[in-house]
């Protein structure tokens, strides 16, 4: 028996809009970013973003193993979104399932159009997605380590995916939605944009939403996705950041 | 929609493309019409509800099965429904036997999303004893013949076998032993959220893909509205899409809603 209690919060959103955890509807729970933080894997990244911890590597272009599936005229892209057992409340049985093979195949659908496929032709690109704790949106934070791994790899891209989550909770909708949105909300909607146009690579929804609040859920996520895209350049160009300090006296 | 597990002849994506270019499509459709749908008289299964659906070529049996059991422990006082794709080896030379692939996973999951986000299925009206014993439904969709766009043909076909259902009652006597009785009560269907399918060929959305379409598409999407005409469930497959065009693909949905809401209710 898990030792753990889910608690229903009393109110989703109060009528000002104040959430669960203080935020108002457009507000985003704090990120950071980290780049090349695996010393094996060609290309690696690290997502916090609320209380999410996910780490995603990158191998590739390598061989294709087994031989069967290599393409002739291009790379092979994999992906693997993984949870920890450790990842959640109650215990979660290592291994693929239902879930997890589905977002792996959602998150190869958003970054595939970003990458030159055509460029490494009989190659494979490894992408995998590690959850080490997770607190909603974890697919979205996975898609934006990913993409940051990939280029870590300095595997050729059309541009970044960002990627985040809306909802919808009662009349409002909201951006990021946190663990008791996504338990108890209304509606859940996790999106993904190649930076390049700026056009959708991933979309999700689950639950309804009328055609107004579906407008506005596009747009908040557009905006999201565009103050998760600058970040994700910052992050990559942290590490090649000039260090320039006055020498005086120290010598 | 199986790319990888697919050559298409090139000669085949040109002609598509260039047919779409010129506002054709290769059977002859507009790209906003759906192909004949037709739901076969007659029993083939010993489910408690079935629908067996051809939409174009493409051919599918789903049969609904009940059984009682324990609720899960998050959720106490509602039903369960639990559903399951199977892409059986006969009915493409592409599926293979084994246990579901992603493909046959994310079907079955983008159907059972459509039903679940709108509330289609009263999940508590198969609560028989609250936290002791409800009516588990199983939703197996069988695919029989593979001719392009499985998850409309799956979400009509399942929405039948749902409304068609005819469930023994049952009675839990004073020592607790359950009795099944001779008389039956129908599922009642809530809302009839009905899944579209869209693929994009050069800059055009093309609703209700074949096969050929699907392999030659730049991009997929599936997005089920519900009879308030509000968007449920969504699930972009490969590819890319703009905001316009996905807000494009939401209205032409919202459109042909009522008339294969009609066509489920009639099967019904």
């Amino acid at each position: 028996m898990p030792l753990y209690v889910e608690k229903k919060p009393e109110v989703l959103i109060t009528e000002d809009g104040v959430r669960t955890d203080g935020r108002k509807p457009y507000e985003m729970r704090p990120v950071r970013m980290t780049v090349g933080i695996l010393d094996k894997a060609d290309g690696s990244a690290f997502i916090e973003w609320g209380g999410n911890k996910i780490l995603a590597a990158v191998f590739g272009p390598r061989e294709v193993h087994p031989k069967h599936l290599v393409l002739p005229d291009k790379a092979l892209v994999r992906t693997r979104y993984n949870m920890a057992p450790f990842s959640t409340p109650e215990r979660k049985r290592p291994g693929p399932d239902r879930r997890s093979v589905e977002l792996s195949k959602v998150i190869r659908e958003a970054l595939k159009p970003a990458i030159f496929v055509e460029n490494y032709p009989g190659s494979v690109i490894d992408i995998f997605i590690e959850v080490l704790r997770s607190d909603a949106g974890t697919r979205v934070a996975g898609v934006n380590a990913a993409s940051l791994a990939l280029a870590n790899a300095g595997i050729a891209m059309r541009g970044l995916v960002a990627a985040c989550a809306v909802g919808r909770v009662g009349d409002f909708v909201v951006c990021d939605p946190n663990h008791d949105e996504d338990m108890w909300g209304d509606a859940d909607m996790p999106m993904a944009m190649l930076m390049e146009d700026e056009e959708i690579t991933l979309l999700q929804t689950d639950g309804p939403m009328t055609e107004e609040q579906f407008r506005e859920a596009l747009k908040l996520g557009r905006n999201a996705i565009r103050f998760l895209y600058e970040m994700q350049k910052e992050a990559l160009k942290r590490p090649y950041q000039v260090v320039e300090r006055s020498v005086r006296g120290v010598v | 929609m199986f790319e990888s597990e697919m050559l298409t002849h090139n000669l085949l994506k040109e002609y598509v493309k260039d047919l779409v270019s010129k506002g054709q499509r290769i059977d002859g459709r507009g790209f906003q019409d759906y192909r004949p749908i037709k739901v076969k008289e007659g029993t083939f299964t010993k489910a408690e509800g079935e629908a067996w659906v051809e939409l174009g070529d493409t051919q599918v049996l789903v049969g609904v099965k009940a059984d009682v059991g324990e609720p899960f422990p998050d959720t106490p006082d509602k039903g369960v429904l639990i559903s399951n794709t199977e892409l059986l080896p006969l009915a493409s030379p592409t599926f293979e036997p084994g246990p579901p692939n992603e493909n046959a996973i994310e079907v079955a999951r983008v159907v059972d999303r459509a039903i679940r986000s709108a509330d289609a299925v009263d999940m508590s009206s198969l609560v028989i004893v609250e936290g002791k014993l409800v009516y588990m439904l199983f939703l197996d969709m069988y695919v029989l013949d593979y001719d392009g766009n499985l998850e409309d043909a799956l979400t009509l076909a399942s929405l039948i076998a749902l409304g068609r259902a005819e469930i023994p009652k049952v009675e839990v006597k004073e020592d607790g032993e359950i009795e099944v009785k001779e008389e039956k009560w129908k599922v009642n269907l809530k809302d009839l959220p009905i899944n579209f399918t869209f693929v994009k060929i050069g800059g055009q959305l093309l609703l209700d893909p074949i096969l050929e379409e699907e392999q030659v598409s730049d991009a997929a999407i599936t997005l089920a509205i519900d009879k308030e005409g509000r968007v449920c469930s969504i699930q972009k497959k490969h590819g890319k899409f703009t905001m316009e065009e996905i807000l494009n693909a939401t209205s032409i949905a919202r459109s042909k809603w009522p008339e294969m809401a009609e066509k489920v209710r009639e099967a019904i």
